[in-house]
């Protein structure tokens, strides 16, 4: 997915649609900052999930961080490959390391999540 | 305000990642934690260990002095020899972790960043009666460890000194392009190499030479990935003032019939005590690491807990140490490890985690 098109957390996940389902994963500069991942815990279809809570947990040599739900709503699709090369995440942010698509609950929409303009604003300010 | 060392600039230069440890800004990565750590295992690593404490000790009754304080035996030790060992509290707790070093004249101690204020204070308090001169070189010194099987190589002709001769925790003074130089045969990450102390303002060019003959700058985060291999103590850790070294599997570096030093009547009453935990390896049969303060468990008891664990890079595996109740400390003893409430499957096995191949004459 194309970063200029996704929207944000605060938390560095980010949100895309694709065929009425909301993908998931983690910012590339997430991933420079854990470095090193070595597990990921992802949920399993059906789970529900809420915005702003926990829907995972990654862990790199160096720390283990939640990962939070950009949107409320269910999960369909799980990227399980990770779970068996957690690698993938870095080598491919955007593409091959998405986590999970959910089918957001009704009129759930990803506007009030950054923009990559307003994300990108927010590593400078944290940098 | 934390102090920086004659490095400093470089590593930012150089798009480190710094951070606060021990009262310094030091460089934790420069590339990545697990690129680092290879290139230790496989070729040459450099790391600027200049927040280590360098205390010179000196005077007629230097001797005298290291005796009280060391756990380990000075008596034995020939000039240009170093030696590892602790600096007990009268209760035996461990104050810190040492290098000593033998000179001809006089000796050198090489203390944890953290504790080189208690130390230098500790080494005062008791010198009283004594013709003591202890100095603190840490802030006009700089201090590079070169790490790896390359390293003997990548060091050959850097200074005077014939390095491949060097023996395993020996030290020689040397001449570094006209600057007063020491070399020593140790590190801290389970591989060959040495660690070079310059005058500050040689750091860099001492650093950047290293650089030239192909070594890789290493920051903390590899140090502490390729020392936990080793299994080596990290103080603060595995070390505290309420840890003794028998719970730490230090008695090798504790000498009780070397004569009286501080800590020693604590030791012996400590050193058969059935009740202490004692520090084991672990290895976990997930991916999940178990971080310091995790707990251990067996049969639904808290058995104990983790004190470091990371992922080994070299090993593939997720390892850690912990202190355990000494009855669970036996190889093969499965235990669980409560990783953010999931209950991790692990095994006590022996340390070292990982020994590196023997190097075959010829």
């Amino acid at each position: 997915m194309s970063p200029e098109t996704l929207r944000y957390t605060a938390t560095h996940e980010w949100a895309g649609w694709q065929d009425g389902l909301v993908v998931v994963g983690i910012t590339k500069f997430a991933v420079e900052q854990l470095t090193d991942i070595v597990y990921i815990d992802l949920p399993t279809p059906g789970r529900r999930v809420t915005a702003g809570e926990p829907f995972g947990e990654i862990e790199s040599v160096k720390a283990v961080s939640d990962l939070y739900a950009p949107i409320s709503g269910e999960v369909v699709d799980v990227n399980r490959s990770l779970v068996d090369d957690p690698t993938r995440i870095s080598a491919d942010p955007y593409g091959a390391g998405w986590m999970i698509k959910i089918r957001p609950d009704p009129g759930e929409t990803l506007d009030r999540l950054l923009t990559l303009e307003q994300y990108q604003r927010q590593i400078a300010q944290a940098g | 305000m934390a102090d920086k060392t004659a490095l400093y600039p470089w590593h930012v230069e150089h798009g480190a990642r710094m951070v606060e440890f021990a009262g310094w800004t030091m460089p934790i990565q420069y590339t990545t934690i697990v690129e680092e750590h290879h290139a230790v295992r496989t070729a040459a690593g450099i790391f600027d260990i200049s927040h280590m404490g360098r205390l010179s000790i000196g005077g007629p009754d230097a001797f005298a002095l290291l005796q009280k304080v060391f756990t380990n035996d000075v008596a034995s030790m020939r000039s240009g020899q170093v030696r590892y060992g602790l600096i007990c509290n009268e209760q035996g707790g461990v104050r810190d972790d040492v290098l000593v070093y033998r000179w001809q004249q006089g000796f050198a101690m090489v203390v944890n960043a953290g504790n080189r204020h208690k130390i230098y204070d500790w080494l005062l308090a008791h010198r009283a009666g004594m013709e003591v001169e202890i100095l603190d070189r840490t802030l006009e010194t700089c201090m590079v460890a070169v790490q790896g099987p390359r390293s003997a190589e990548l060091c050959r002709h850097l200074t005077d000194a014939e390095v491949e001769e060097l023996k395993y925790y020996f030290a020689t003074t040397c001449n570094f392009r006209g600057a007063p130089c020491v070399v020593s045969r140790t590190g801290y990450t389970g591989e060959d190499g040495f660690e070079f102390i310059v005058n500050a303002t040689r750091g860099i060019e001492l650093w950047t030479e290293l650089i030239a003959r192909g070594a890789l700058p290493c920051g903390l985060g590899a140090r502490d990935t390729l020392r936990l291999e080793a299994a080596m103590p990290l103080y603060g850790h595995e070390l505290t003032e309420e840890i003794d070294p028998f719970q730490a599997g230090l008695s090798w570096a504790v000498k009780l019939d070397k004569g009286d030093f501080i800590g020693r009547e604590a030791l012996l009453r400590r050193r058969d005590d059935p009740a202490l935990p004692r520090r084991v390896g672990l290895q976990l049969s997930g991916r999940r690491i178990a971080r310091e303060g995790y707990t251990v468990w067996q049969d639904g008891k808290q058995v104990g807990q983790v004190t470091s664990g990371t992922f080994a890079p070299t090993l593939q595996k997720s390892i850690a140490m912990a202190y355990v109740r000494p009855d669970c400390a036996v190889p093969g003893t499965p235990l669980v490890v409560d990783v953010r409430g999931h209950r991790e499957p692990a095994q006590v096995v022996p340390l070292p985690f990982y020994k590196r191949p023997r190097q075959t004459p010829g």
